[in-house]
């Protein structure tokens, strides 16, 4: 489940979309589904974290149960026959995407990430032209503390990339989530501006696996910030030497 | 302590209760000491000793007698008389009229009736020795029988029997969801592992339930030996009871009678001689509802954020460090002494097909009658609010009960003949829960209900995942828009697409049940809702058309 780590040599058969595949035993239902290049949305996934299970975008649908699943946290079994798409689950994937938009001040036009934001493309992806929940417009601060990175809570969605990776990965767990429900937001050590950190190694980790703007780069305009994307397929294999 | 000790302890406590003439039994649970109950107390002992009749009197404090409402209790003896609404004042007319066996007849306005229905038709199992006992006192606990059914699964029993015998008593989890304790325990039974655990979940945060905190309060031993029980069936070692530190009381008991059960060798290595080993540890939630989620406790327990995380692996797998984990309520693990003691058939015998045995309720809100009452599962709703609870007040009528505090429903008039069980209940929106049941009357607005409950829901959820985080902020937004009069019928579209959405998508239990008091609330009291949105309608209305000076502006309500 956590990049395959449970994956066993034993394969194993089952139906993702009417088509049928085969894998390890062991994948959850969200890597089998990747490997055989059926893409199922996430947010708060990546191959290399634990384990997270709270954007609830990748809920896919079991024949013979009512509820759904989430694909990062359901195992493959034999014979399992799964639904990631229907009209049922783009409904809740729009609405989820929606309510991550109003929940805070997520505004693409003066975004240092626009155009590369994983929450602005999933809600092309899904077609959320617009929302239409009421938006909350929540006061918020930025850190623009450190010397070389900014954190702006206004376009953070708590998937909690920034606090795995600095936990599991750099193993200095500066990063960590304060309050709880609508209140909860991202700190460092005790919640002291960033640059007061006494753990932070400014490995820059935690910025090039945020998925929105949240994390940014310091001196970046609009648009500019690039996440680098070819340090995440080396995550993984850093938290194996790590190990 | 030896297997033998047991009962020569037990023994010569009763000796010691029977050498007393008269025993008087103050409640000292929270809900009476927050009415002086402990000046009560007080001021008997003080008239005991002035009038020199310590050798003939006996003042205890003793746990719940079930009608809080109408607290201070004080019991006369076993049981009659029983005074209600006590004051320091009364005490000398009480010791008075200790010797006639009717109480003493000035006092009669005090008298506690105790052949109403809200007595006669409780079947006491897990409650029975709740204002009996001395819960500080653990010879008192073991003269009135605490530690037996222990002694005798340890003795005669061996683990697979125990479970055999809950599995037949038929015996449910009483934090909510019902599930099979029986099932639950032979699964950590066989989960393999060198340590195991068992947790005891006191982290009752409902809205007006308080049933475990009574048991923990008056029968503290009854949880302590369940647990014991727990964990020589399925093979742990070491327990750990989760208590809110809103419950000081509670915690200040279990502590005191962990204390004394490890000084009677009663906790601790080897337990009556045999190679059965338990310890006790007590931890404090630091007020988290979403803490009563056994991922989140298990967190919580380790030290981390109470949060859940997905299930599978469930607990019993892979719990506490990792380990095997039984997870069970605290009522559930006080039911456990019982059917040991009485047997798995005489608790099956009580209830339903389905769900057996008897389940403590916290009666509350618009009913004459309110506290705690352990009724067979069964019982109609009607019975509970118009029997027991003795209807609404006089001049008022009844409009709905919610069941099973925030995750519950409201369930409404047409309704009250269901059996209460796990399934009829779940069949009509709502849920057994913990056992909190609010009673209301027809000056209760429904939109209210749902808000104040959506409003809990909001301000518990750990934010860890989106539909419950946002969600929940999204229907209190529109329950408070809609109740304010600023909203529109269209709203109440999108309140069912979204409570739907929350209910279908959440992480873990709260969320997935926090739409519950909406929806059931929709489906039953609609014209509440429509009646709010008209009244606004109709107010904005009239604001516009209504006669206005040139110069001024129209006053436009801000929607926010």
């Amino acid at each position: 489940m956590n990049g395959g780590k449970h994956a066993t040599a034993e394969s194993i058969t089952l139906t993702i979309d009417q088509n049928a595949i085969s894998c390890r035993n062991g994948l959850s239902v969200l890597e089998a589904a990747r490997e055989h290049g059926i893409d199922i949305p996430t947010l708060c996934w990546l191959e290399g974290l634990t384990l997270w299970g709270g954007c609830r975008l990748c809920m896919v649908e079991i024949e013979g149960s009512p509820r759904l699943f989430a694909a990062c946290a359901t195992q493959c079994t034999e014979g399992m026959v799964i639904h990631t798409q229907s009209p049922r689950l783009h409904r809740y994937r729009r609405t989820i995407v929606e309510m991550l938009l109003a929940e805070r001040n997520h505004v693409c036009s003066v975004c240092v990430s626009n155009g590369h934001c994983e929450l602005q493309a999933m809600a092309q992806r899904l077609g959320v032209d617009h929302v239409h929940l009421p938006y909350r417009f929540p006061r918020l601060s930025v850190d623009n503390s450190h010397d070389f990175f900014r954190l702006d809570h206004n376009r953070c969605i708590l998937c909690t990339r920034c606090v795995r990776v600095c936990a599991e990965i750099e193993g200095a767990h500066t990063k960590d989530v304060k309050g709880r429900g609508i209140q909860a937001a991202i700190i460092h050590d005790l919640d002291q501006p960033w640059v007061e950190s006494q753990t932070c190694t400014s490995c820059g980790k935690c910025v090039n696996v945020c998925p929105t703007g949240a994390l940014t780069h310091r001196g970046t305009a609009i648009g500019e910030m690039i996440k680098k994307h070819e340090f995440l397929p080396y995550l993984k294999l850093m938290r194996e030497v790590h190990q | 302590m030896k297997p033998e000790d047991l009962a020569s302890l037990a023994d010569k406590q009763r000796a010691i209760n029977a050498a007393c003439k008269h025993r008087i039994g103050v409640c000292t649970e929270s809900g009476c000491v927050s009415s002086q109950s402990d000046q009560i107390a007080a001021k008997f002992n003080e008239l005991v000793k002035s009038r020199g009749l310590q050798k003939d009197v006996r003042v205890v404090g003793v746990g719940c007698m079930g009608l809080c409402g109408n607290g201070p209790m004080v019991k006369i003896d076993d049981g009659a008389p029983m005074y209600q609404n006590v004051t320091p004042e009364h005490c000398a007319a009480i010791l008075d009229g200790l010797d006639s066996p009717l109480g003493n007849p000035q006092l009669r306005h005090l008298l506690c009736d105790l052949n109403q229905p809200f007595f006669r038709r409780q079947k006491l199992v897990v409650r029975s020795n709740s204002g009996l006992i001395d819960p500080e006192d653990i010879n008192d606990c073991i003269a009135h029988g605490a530690y037996e059914s222990l002694l005798k699964v340890l003795t005669e029993l061996s683990p697979t029997d125990v479970i055999n015998q809950i599995t037949l008593s038929g015996l449910r989890g009483r934090g909510g969801a019902g599930f099979p304790t029986g099932l639950k325990w032979s699964t950590v039974a066989k989960a393999g592992g060198p340590s195991k655990f068992v947790i005891c979940n006191g982290d009752e945060g409902d809205p007006g339930a308080f049933m475990d905190r009574s048991v923990m309060e008056g029968d503290p031993h009854r949880v302590i030996e369940g647990m014991a029980i727990a964990a020589y069936a399925v093979g742990a070692d070491h327990g750990v009871i989760y208590v809110r530190a809103e419950y000081p009381l509670a915690v200040k008991r279990l502590t005191r009678a962990i204390n004394q059960a490890m000084r009677h060798e009663l906790l601790g290595n080897s337990l009556f001689g045999t190679r059965f080993n338990f310890n006790i540890e007590i931890r404090l939630g630091a007020g988290a509802f979403v803490c009563g989620e056994e991922t989140a406790l298990i967190a919580s327990v380790e030290g981390n954020r109470g949060v859940p995380r997905p299930r599978p692996p469930y607990p019993a797998n892979s719990g506490l460090y990792g380990c095997p984990t039984l997870i069970n309520n605290v009522e559930t693990y006080a039911t456990i002494a019982p059917i040991i003691r009485e047997g798995a058939a005489w608790f099956a015998a009580i209830g339903t097909a389905k769900s057996k045995g008897t389940k403590i309720f916290a009666l509350t809100g618009a009913v004459q009658n309110t506290g705690l009452i352990e009724v067979p599962m069964g019982i109609s709703l009607r019975d509970i609010v118009f029997d027991l609870g003795g209807g609404v007040p006089a001049g008022r009528t009844f409009k709905a009960i919610q069941t099973g505090g925030p995750s519950g429903g409201c369930i409404c008039g047409q309704n009250l003949d269901i059996p209460l069980d796990y399934e009829s209940l779940a069949a009509i929106g709502s849920i057994m829960g913990s056992g909190g049941m609010i009673v209301m009357d027809d000056t209760s607005n429904m939109v209210d209900v749902a808000r104040f409950f959506m409003e809990f829901c909001m301000s518990e959820s750990c934010g860890k995942c989106v539909p419950c985080r946002v969600g929940t902020w999204q229907i209190h937004h529109l329950l408070d828009r809609i109740y304010k009069g600023h909203g529109a019928p269209e709203d109440l579209v999108l309140l069912k697409e979204l409570c739907e959405m929350v209910k279908a998508t959440s992480l873990c239990g709260l969320g997935q049940s926090a739409p519950n008091p909406v929806l059931s609330t929709l489906r039953n009291f609609e014209s509440d809702y429509l009646a709010l949105i008209e009244k606004g309608r109709a107010d904005r209305e009239a604001a516009l058309s209504g006669p206005h000076d040139s110069g001024t502006t129209v006053p436009l309500e801000v929607i926010s």
